[in-house]
């Protein structure tokens, strides 16, 4: 299990160049499913080839061998109670309960999709009565419907396989319709109802293919299952009768001499248990394979702190793509007193083969009481910055492969986890942007807040929660006593944010670092918060990193701004040298995208083309493709962030004429 | 709260009414002639005709529903034939030490299950969680009452470390002592399977909590690891888990007439067994029905646990 090749199946697929692999070769791919499908054919073949094996007749009796131990001449498996040959029976019984398994399997799926796909599909009364008729088998517990089916019928092989197989009905019947459900008013089904078809032709011809994989999944998983049903009726007594064996009932016979010859019971026994296994491994490596969400990989659980692999980082003194000012002289005078700052932070997605550099080189720094906006559109890293400067990015895929966040005159990547942690809420705080999903839904607004407070301070769990109200109370919440008892999803947008704020403020932090605070609110609200936060930033003097996509949040709050292109910070300046005089034709363009009041007659030009993918970046300036600007030049290598006077820096060979008053 | 849990109670008689109406059903394909079977075949058409007229078989499928259901509700649930006693008390006797049985196994697998569930997610793929991951596959697929066997013929009959069956020690037995010692075995055989399932839900669960933005913002608060996992992700997954526990009740239940049968356990599920055996029909019919009703208590049990946990949950 431990062996690094099994790794394998876990890692993610390229996604670009390479197709995806065949469903065999992802099968073969995972180890343990292949060995359970390796096993189960083997059993299958062993049951197929059976009537032709050099076998003793499995009911012929000889009691002067009865009970021979298993390796005895002429025996392999030695011999039962009445001295038949125990291997013969073992075969025999295998094809018995794999017949009846894979029956009732056939027959459930069979009823089970019929009832699901008729009632996904015609929904309405049909799909009530169905659906109820299903959740009454379903409330009795699964084997007892079973033997109350046997009870009536009278024990025997066939009557056990129809009562597994009812009993099964409802979990292909439940899983069939869902998804039926799902496709039932998708275009192609409704074309076909328009171009005349016939019920029970789209049942048949666009239905039915779609929810094949979901009746496939169902049957991997319930097979097994089935096969250890009817062995259990069987071993009851209640399933095959004597002469007719299977492995249940050699296993019924073999348990009342379980003291005297354990291979019995042991051997049949062991045969169910390797065949339903087998099934199992298969049935989970199919699951895998059909269901993308598991195959993507994204399952996998996120580290309490980013990993940081600054191995291949040549440092800071790399006066490379990501300086800000040309002097260094200059740009420690400028930093001095700076909370924050952060240099050449390089923050990377590594999926399969490919590595995504979401952060490319980023440098800036945060003065004490500035508010300094990131700005950019979705996908060009600003908030993969937010989130890397205190390792919340989520690990894996993501990886701090350089760079170093300066808090304070220390370097967070060089922190211990308790470390980064005491940070974490405490001397720098994170408002996220959509606070319904970023809130807790099980735990009180209040409780988060004490939470909050009690992770960096040791007080009582009163004090703590005086404090959330008071907080709630500084944040503009009406009636806060009563509020703090209220869950995320009793409270509108603006008052999530509000919480999430107060939850920022809970620890007097030096930094708050707003990821997008206002984007999922309207335009009021919006205003309403970024009031606040402008208060707040007067009253306690805490410096503010604004992530944002919206120049005119930007104008609101922002003492100067950078704007983030592919991973990289293309211009960075005080607000109003950007937004009157901006250098860069990518920042001029998306400052034209701003609708203003009163000019109406303005045409909102929306960029040409697409950011390229962070995957496959360009060697030179990853706006080029779309800028009308564009020369060979600014092709052919990387160009660097160059100041134009006054703190105004712009990455690009031709900018904007600027004109500094 | 009390709304919701009246309300829950109300909706659940029309599921007992349904259940009685497929016990029922299902009787009613019982091949032959109920009256023939029971004076056997030297009887005679008068006597017949007779015991049919007062077995009610001569009325119509729906008065004799009827007439079974209204007994039920009176506490009478018709004779055994085959132990000459009211099926009534029979069940109710057996009941006792099946639900001691799936309790105890209950309890095992709820608190396996979820322990198990939450390491391997902590640990995913890493070696324990691998481990567990096997291990957990050995569980669901292994037949219980092949497990049985093999603990017994190992605990008991090789290492006498425990009694081989039954549930109290037939000398000098009866105290609580006893009890769970004779339970240990049983408890844990059938708890296997249930725990597997949970197990794997918890682990699945955990996972797509961890990944959701407000456990990212409880590290951003600087909550340290463990409340992060145990208190944000873990009571998130469970509110999920929850509604399985339910249903592994069933499982439990239902598997519990093998585990009865290995270990000569005196619940309901041998009396089952030995019913349907000796085709006592009156037996079989009150056994499922006072199980299966139990099972829908149940039910109701933990959804209204998972209201208490869940504030969204709309009653």
């Amino acid at each position: 299990m431990s062996n690094p090749a099994s790794s394998t199946n876990m890692t993610i697929k390229p996604r670009k160049r390479s197709a995806r692999p065949s469903a065999l070769k992802l099968l073969a791919r995972n180890h343990l499913a292949l060995m359970g499908a390796v096993i189960f054919a083997g059993v299958i073949i062993l049951a197929l080839i059976t009537p032709w094996l050099p076998l003793v007749n499995p009911d012929a009796t000889d009691p002067a061998n009865r009970l021979l131990p298993p390796l005895s001449d002429g025996h392999f498996l030695g011999t039962d109670h009445l001295g038949r040959d125990l291997l013969s029976r073992l075969l025999w019984g295998t094809r018995v309960s794999l017949a009846v398994g894979i029956s009732a399997s056939l027959f459930a799926a069979f009823f089970g999709s019929a009832i699901g796909i008729i009632s996904g599909y015609f929904g309405g009364r049909t799909d009530n009565i169905m659906m109820r008729g299903i959740d009454m088998v379903m409330a009795f517990p699964y084997i007892l419907l079973a033997l109350a089916i046997v009870a009536a019928l009278g024990p025997g092989l066939m009557n056990a396989l129809y009562a597994i197989a009812v009993v099964n009905i409802p979990f292909f019947a439940r899983n069939i319709r869902g998804v039926t459900v799902g496709i039932v008013h998708r275009e192609f089904v409704d074309s076909a109802r328009l171009s005349g078809k016939g019920h029970i032709r789209i049942l048949l011809s666009e239905i039915l293919p779609n929810v094949m994989p979901v009746i496939v999944i169902t049957m991997s998983t319930t097979v097994g299952w089935m096969i250890l049903e009817t062995a259990g009726l069987s071993f009851l007594g209640l399933g095959a009768q004597p002469p007719q064996a299977d492995l249940g009932s050699m296993l019924g016979e073999g348990r009342k001499l379980i003291t005297t010859a354990l291979h019995l019971s042991a051997i049949p026994g062991g045969m169910i248990f390797v065949l339903v296994m087998s099934i199992n491994l298969l049935g989970d490596g199919i699951r895998d394979i059909l269901d993308p969400r598991l195959k993507s990989g994204a399952l996998a659980r996120p580290a309490p702190v980013t990993r940081i692999d600054r191995s291949t980082w040549d440092g800071p003194a790399h006066a490379g793509s990501g300086h800000v000012n040309g002097q260094p002289g200059a740009k420690r005078d400028a930093e001095k007193g700076a909370i924050l700052s952060v240099e050449d932070l390089r923050t990377e997605f590594v999926l399969g083969d490919d590595v995504y550099k979401a952060v490319g080189g980023v440098s800036f720094h945060v003065g004490r009481n500035e508010c300094v906006g990131l700005v950019g559109e979705s996908g060009s890293g600003k908030s993969v910055t937010a989130l890397s400067l205190l390792g919340l990015v989520a690990s894996p895929p993501g990886t701090i492969a350089g760079g170093r966040v300066m808090l304070d005159g220390r370097d967070v990547f060089d922190m211990h986890e308790q470390e980064i942690r005491a940070i974490r809420g405490g001397r720098a705080a994170y408002v996220f942007q959509d606070p319904l999903s970023t809130l807790h839904p099980l735990f009180s607004v209040g409780d988060q807040l004490v939470e909050a407070i009690r992770a960096h301070n040791r007080v009582s769990y009163k004090e703590a929660w005086q404090k959330a109200v008071e907080l709630l109370r500084m944040v503009r919440i009406p009636n806060p006593e009563k509020r703090a008892d209220s869950y995320p999803h009793q409270l509108s947008g603006g008052m999530r944010q509000r919480v999430g704020i107060a939850m920022a403020l809970a620890n007097e932090p030096e930094l708050i670092i707003a990821d997008e605070p206002t984007t999922a609110l309207d335009v009021t609200v919006q205003a309403q918060i970024l009031k606040l936060m402008n208060n707040l930033r007067e009253q306690h003097g805490t410096s503010v990193l604004f992530i944002t996509h919206d120049f005119g949040v930007v104008s609101e709050i922002c003492d100067r701004v950078a704007v983030m292109y592919a991973g990289q910070i293309v211009e960075m300046g005080t607000t109003q040298q950007v937004l009157e005089n901006p250098a860069h034709p990518y920042t001029k363009r998306l400052i034209d995208c701003v609708p203003r009041l009163g000019e109406t007659a303005r045409e909102i030009a929306a960029i040409p083309g697409l950011p390229p993918a962070v995957n496959d970046l360009p060697v030179g300036c990853a706006f080029a493709d779309r800028c009308d600007r564009a020369a060979d030049a600014c092709r052919a290598g990387a160009i660097d962030l160059d100041p134009l006077g006054d703190g105004h820096a712009v990455r690009c060979i031709k900018p904007m004429e600027v004109r500094h008053a | 709260m009390h709304v919701y849990i009246l309300r829950r109670l109300v909706l659940m008689i029309p599921v007992l009414l349904g259940l009685t109406v497929i016990v029922f059903l299902i009787m009613s394909l019982i091949p032959g002639d109920p009256a023939l079977a029971i004076l056997g075949s030297y009887a005679t058409p008068e006597n017949i005709a007779k015991l049919r007229a007062d077995l009610g078989l001569d009325k119509s499928l729906f008065s004799q529903y009827w007439i079974w259901l209204s007994n039920m509700l009176h506490g009478d649930f018709g004779r055994s034939y085959s132990l000459n006693r009211p099926v009534l008390d029979e069940v109710l006797e057996r009941f006792g030490a099946t639900l001691i049985l799936a309790g105890a196994s209950l309890m095992l697998c709820t608190v396996f299950g979820l322990l198990t569930g939450v390491v391997s997610a902590v640990r995913q793929y890493g070696w324990a969680d691998k481990t567990l991951t096997f291990v957990v596959l050995i569980g669901i697929s292994i037949p219980s009452f092949w497990l049985g066997l093999m603990m017994m013929l190992l605990f008991a009959v090789k290492l006498r470390w425990l009694p081989v069956s039954g549930m109290y020690a037939i000398y000098g037995g009866g105290d609580l002592p006893d009890l769970l010692r004779h339970l240990i075995m049983p408890a844990v055989t059938l708890a296997v399977v249930a725990t597997g399932v949970i197990a794997r839900l918890t682990r699945s669960n955990m996972l797509e909590v961890l990944r959701q933005d407000y456990i990212r913002t409880a590290r951003a608060k600087g909550l340290d690891e463990r409340r992060v996992i145990y208190r944000h992700a873990f009571k998130a997954a469970l509110v999920n888990v929850i509604p399985v526990i339910g249903v592994q009740a069933g499982f439990v239940l239902g598997g519990a007439v093998y585990i009865e049968t290995v270990f000569q356990w005196p619940g309901i599920g041998r009396m089952l067994v030995t019913a349907i055996a000796t085709r006592d029909i009156l037996l079989v019919q009150g056994g499922v029905v006072i199980v299966a009703a139990s099972y829908v208590l149940f039910n109701l049990f933990a959804d209204v646990l998972q209201h208490l946990i869940d504030p969204r949950v709309k009653a």
